[in-house]
């Protein structure tokens, strides 16, 4: 078991990095285009990657507060959810990993999500739907599963992908912005049109790549983290009935989850749809394969 | 060209103790951090347990057997060393805590103390946790056992006098090991 958690860990390292150097890549190459059009190549190449060497630098060191910011999650204190501290507490302890951060998402849907950049610096996210609805074996389920995740370096992985699909939303969504309502420059109009372009490029690009990023990201991880998850347990109903009561949940919306956030939690934050697409490109294994796989353990 | 193959092996040798040996330190100490992690939680329960006391006297007056139990399970616990000992004190310390919560059901006015209840929610975290340090200390030694008895990890383990460690037992019921295929 240590042997493939080691070989997991560093998959996720590796992984990690290439992504990371992919998004760099891309970057280099609109500052290109960019310095193209005002004629001078190599200073907007130059900009371009100095300003994405910057940006994964400084989200990737405060990229798990500012997902936690963009969740809406509030620190949990112990006083007020003894019960849950307790929990994190324990199964940190189970899996030899630091105590990590532990949040809370004022919200009635039942969801959970682990963050951070690795097992000293990560956060552990529930919602107070999930508090409320589980029992004390379910709620170990889930918060085993996040503490894999942590363990897994997992968390490492999903927040490099969030950092880099989550600006490459922004970027799309700045520049066919300004088009739609910035001043029109005739003289300016050349560039004009290659900052459309290259905003409709990166709007396309962007939910493809998120889609790329969703199925490097899910089934195996997260069968993973199951399986991890009930080895910390030794009780894998727990999370097998913990994920039954969270499918059957009416209302699955998690209010302030989005596009780049969607792959962190424990089930899709988003309305069930009933297109066999979205169950291809969907960003968790469906549930009830994951029941069965905890129920055969 | 033997000259060669010579070096090529000892290289090889010398790269497999230093390999070996580094995992076998690296093994050591994660069983003394995991155990240190169990004393810990040990020390939280043994000093929660006054307080304890103290919030049931005034309720339980005609429950004096339970809590000289409790009390005298917490003595044998400051008086263990060793791991066994340890052990043997810890599951004496649950069992006791278990009929003194199983009897404060019949004191609803107890059930009802706010200062009780966060000892006893407190309590049963610490519980928990002493059962989870257990398992992966458990999970650890098994390891660095395994390896000072395999071949061929045992010829450097006894150069170097790495012993076996001793699991930390529990009596009853045990949550087993699950099996998982990767």
């Amino acid at each position: 078991m240590s042997k493939s958690l080691f070989q997991q860990v560093r998959a996720n390292k590796i992984k990690s990095v290439f992504i990371m150097f992919f998004f760099f890549i891309l970057i280099s190459m609109l500052g290109l285009l960019i310095g193209l059009v005002y004629g001078n190549v190599y200073l907007g190449a130059f900009l371009a990657m100095f300003a994405a060497a910057i940006y994964l630098l400084i989200s990737y060191f405060t990229g798990d507060n500012m997902i936690l910011t963009m969740t809406g999650a509030q620190e949990a204190k112990k006083s007020q959810y003894p019960h849950l501290v307790h929990t994190v507490e324990g199964l940190a302890i189970a899996a030899g990993i630091p105590t990590p951060k532990i949040y809370i998402i004022d919200d009635s849907a039942l969801n959970a999500f682990a963050t951070g950049r690795n097992p000293k610096h990560a956060a552990v996210t529930v919602t107070t739907g999930l508090l409320q609805k589980l029992n004390r074996e379910e709620l170990e389920g889930v918060i085993a599963h996040e503490v894999s995740h942590i363990k897994n370096y997992d968390i490492k992985f999903m927040l490099i992908c969030v950092i880099c699909v989550g600006i490459i939303v922004l970027l799309s969504d700045f520049l066919l912005r300004s088009f739609l309502w910035g001043r029109r420059d005739n003289n300016r109009g050349n560039a004009q049109i290659i900052f459309i372009v290259i905003g409709l490029v990166l709007a396309i690009l962007a939910p493809l790549i998120g889609e790329l990023i969703h199925l490097a990201v899910s089934r195996r991880r997260e069968y993973l983290a199951d399986a991890n998850g009930a080895v910390l347990t030794r009780y894998p109903q727990g999370l097998a009935h913990a994920l039954r009561k969270i499918s059957q949940d009416p209302d699955p919306l998690v209010d302030r989850a989005n596009r780049a956030t969607a792959h962190l939690f424990i089930s899709t934050p988003f309305r069930k749809t009933k297109s066999r697409i979205t169950s291809l490109f969907s960003t968790h294994p469906p549930i009830e394969e994951r029941i069965k796989r905890l129920e055969e353990m | 060209m033997i000259g060669w193959i010579i070096f090529v092996i000892i290289v090889i040798l010398v790269l497999f103790l230093v390999i070996v040996y580094n995992s076998l330190v690296r093994l050591k100490n994660e069983v003394e951090n995991s155990w240190a992690q169990i004393d810990v939680q040990l020390k939280r329960r043994f000093d929660l347990i006054p307080n304890l006391i103290e919030s049931v006297k005034g309720y339980m007056k005609h429950e004096k057997g339970v809590l000289t139990e409790v009390t005298k399970a917490r003595t044998e616990m400051g008086n263990a060393t060793t791991v066994n000992e340890k052990a043997k004190a810890n599951n004496m310390l649950t069992e006791t805590l278990k009929s003194l919560f199983a009897v404060a059901e019949n004191y609803p006015k107890l059930r009802a103390n706010e200062n009780f209840l966060q000892l006893q929610e407190e309590l049963s975290g610490t519980e928990n946790k002493i059962g989870y340090a257990r398992q992966h200390y458990n999970d650890v030694v098994m390891e660095m056992n395994n390896k000072v008895q395999t071949f061929p990890s045992n010829i450097i383990a006894n150069l170097f006098h790495f012993g076996k460690k001793e699991l930390f037992q529990t009596v009853g019921k045990e949550r087993e090991n699950i099996k998982v295929s990767f």
